[in-house]
């Protein structure tokens, strides 16, 4: 069904579709659209789940696992200061194999105040075993997040999955977008170690270091395991409902010399840009990296690399530059920018292919 | 499959030992707890363990359809280590602030399903008074079918005995060496005031009155609270022999009263209904405890103030004049 709405709107509307049994809810900006829809969604009856209104996002995730640990499908969305503050519980449930599904609004965090998009909130949960998929659209929002319960679910992945969309630029913008019946295409859930009264067992006792090292390795497995899960679930999702995805979003790659490297609603400004490029007969192409974790190399062999963080690792620089380096082998041009919601347009991203300099960090916007 | 969950032993059931508890003839027709065994023996707690020891009446309590939400605390360790349990139920371990917070996504959970399973917090002083007390507080105001349990020793006895808001005025710990300045937080009125379907004190050294109280408080929907006094060998610094005694000072000296309070109607039960007229001198409690060994005359007569305010406080309540 055609309808249109903002990106927070179009994850909740996801969820109710998908028909999670546990939705746990905490207000946070600019997220707060998404637990407020499913809330009327409850209340109205369009979505049979128990709405668990907790008193913070350490016990929302909390909530989640409780849940999940039973056997139910969950949800949760936070942002920001909700994110890191919940980043035990992100830990632990991704450590308990529980396929809990997350929406997070990227958000700066502070001091000082800060509400606009900013991807370190998520980057700097990148260890914890969740996956995490960035979105550009709000048809995107919509479709990855009834994707999302799929991928999570699957028992040969098992972990918990976050999308994430920009703060305001996607969670408040609104577009047209299709909603579907998604049927069987998200399959029971059927978690093989939920609890089970009559087969009692422990679950996270104490753990002697090498079975935790085993632990540990199992969460990689089910990280690499979980590429050809998505893959399976966007080419169903493709024959079932018309929209394609791949692990990355490529546009005039064919001949390219340089591509343009970033995540989130930077995507669509920069295919502007690289339209703007060609017109002045520089061979530009751009990736639209959509999995952060599992980290998805796109071969970039021979071509000049301008990647775009709206994050940054203090010490060590913009994270996709530099895990994209260090994947690849390339040196690129490692541009920092749209930090904190900065405005960041189609010319300026032409811009900064103009003035690449490989092996180097440039900061938008920043006089020194 | 997907680790961390651990098993009961395998072969022939070697540490499932049923535990017949030999009690004096007359007593046993006021008895009615069950033989079933949910700890089982062989566990790792330190001898003389009072949280083993309310674990153990509180599973008997509870019975099969029950699962146990369980912080950091020393229960963590007692249950023993992957891949094997000393626990006949289903145990949950979660991270120290998080019990009563995950208790309430599994049993929304359970109740969606059409489930009656018990879901039970089973928590340390530190767990519930400190870190926990933002979930719990939470979980009481929205309603979540539970019962909480805190099993109170005073201390952050699984790290090694540190100073908790539950260590009493004067008592040594390893970070309070010279004893604590400051005196013991009171829970039970900071849960009061969420006015929880269901409240009780229980203590390790009574477990028919702690049975008793577990077994009516799963009868009641709604959230249920109860606060449970553990005498710690080690961390209180007495032998290990000695738990139930210690357990049975407080009571008697007025220090810890037993009660419940449903529908906000409170009752003294079992030995403090003779504590609430005549008690023991504090000192009794305090002299035989290695942890008060600094305590000055002052904190002495602070924790006397404290012990009859609580208990004409409590009195009022009875009476009906609070």
């Amino acid at each position: 069904m055609l309808t249109f709405g903002t990106g927070n709107k179009a994850v909740a509307m996801a969820v109710r579709d998908a028909k999670p049994v546990v939705v746990a809810a905490y207000p946070i900006t600019p997220q707060t659209e998404i637990v407020e829809e499913l809330a009327n969604y409850v209340t109205d009856g369009s979505l049979d789940a128990r709405y668990i209104p907790v008193e913070s996002e350490h016990s929302s995730m909390a909530a989640c696992i409780g849940a999940a640990a039973t056997g139910v499908r969950t949800f949760t969305a936070t942002s920001s200061h909700g994110l890191v503050y919940m980043c035990e519980m992100l830990h632990m449930s991704a450590g308990a194999r529980l396929p809990i599904v997350m929406a997070n609004a990227n958000r700066s965090i502070g001091p000082g105040w800060n509400i606009g998009a900013e991807h370190t909130d998520s980057i700097s949960m990148r260890d914890t075993g969740w996956l995490q998929v960035y979105v550009s659209s709000v048809q995107e929002a919509y479709d990855v997040t009834l994707m999302a319960f799929r991928i999570a679910e699957h028992t040969d992945v098992l972990l918990p999955v976050m999308i994430n969309l920009d703060g305001f630029l996607l969670t408040h913008i609104t577009q047209t977008f299709e909603t579907v019946e998604p049927d069987d295409f998200i399959p029971p859930i059927a978690t093989p170690h939920a609890i089970d009264i009559n087969n009692p067992g422990g679950y996270g006792t104490l753990t002697p270091g090498d079975t935790h090292f085993k632990f540990r390795r199992d969460i990689e497995r089910g990280m690499q395991a979980s590429i050809p899960v998505i893959e399976e679930t966007e080419a169903d999702f493709a024959r079932r409902f018309g929209r394609e995805y791949h692990l990355y979003d490529e546009y005039r790659m064919e001949d390219a010399d340089v591509v343009i490297i970033a995540m989130g609603t930077f995507g669509k400004e920069m295919e502007v840009a690289v339209d703007i490029l060609r017109e002045e007969g520089i061979r530009a192409g751009a990736i639209r990296m959509r999995w952060f974790r599992p980290f998805i190399t796109p071969d970039l062999d021979g071509k000049d690399v301008v990647v775009i963080d709206r994050d940054y690792s203090f010490g060590f620089g913009g994270v996709v530059a530099n895990e994209l380096q260090a994947k690849c082998g390339c040196k690129p041009f490692s541009v920092i920018a749209g930090l904190g919601g900065q405005e960041v347009t189609y010319d300026d991203i032409a811009e900064f292919v103009r003035i690449q300099r490989p092996g180097t960090e440039h900061w938008f916007g920043v006089d020194d | 499959m997907h680790g961390m969950r651990s098993i009961l032993p395998a072969g022939p059931n070697q540490y499932f030992i049923i535990i017949h508890v030999k009690y004096p003839k007359e007593r046993l027709d006021t008895m009615a707890i069950p033989d079933e065994e949910f700890l089982l023996k062989t566990t790792s707690a330190c001898a003389g363990c009072p949280s083993s020891l309310i674990l153990r009446y509180v599973t008997k309590a509870a019975g099969t359809d029950t699962v146990l939400v369980i912080p950091a605390c020393c229960t963590s360790v007692i249950q023993g280590v992957y891949p094997t349990t000393a626990m006949n139920l289903p145990v949950y371990n979660v991270a120290f602030a998080s019990a009563a917070a995950v208790a309430s996504g599994m049993s929304e959970a359970f109740r969606a399903e059409g489930k009656k399973t018990n879901v039970i917090c089973y928590a340390g002083d530190g767990g519930t008074i400190d870190i926990g007390i933002q979930a719990l507080s939470g979980a009481l105001e929205r309603g979540t079918d539970f019962l909480y349990i805190c099993y109170d020793n005073e201390a952050y006895s699984n790290t090694g005995m540190q100073r908790s808001g539950a260590t009493p005025l004067g008592a040594m710990t390893t970070t309070t060496p010279g004893g604590k300045k400051d005196h013991k937080k009171d829970l039970d009125a900071i849960v009061a005031a969420h006015n929880p379907v269901y409240q009780a004190t229980a203590c390790a050294a009574y477990p028919q009155d702690l049975y008793n109280k577990v077994e009516k408080a799963l009868t009641i929907p709604g959230p249920k609270f109860m606060h449970v006094l553990a005498p710690c060998p080690p961390g209180w610094r007495f032998p290990s022999e000695k738990t139930v005694e210690m357990g049975k000072l407080a009571v008697k000296a007025g220090l810890w009263v037993l009660y419940e309070r449903e529908n906000g109607k409170l009752t003294i039960t079992g030995a403090s209904k003779a504590a609430m007229k005549k008690r023991i001198p504090v000192e009794d409690y305090l002299s035989v405890q290695g942890r008060f060994r600094k305590i000055t005359a002052e904190q002495t007569a602070e924790i006397k103030k404290t012990v009859e305010e609580n208990i004409a406080r409590l009195q009022r309540e009875v009476d009906g004049i609070c």
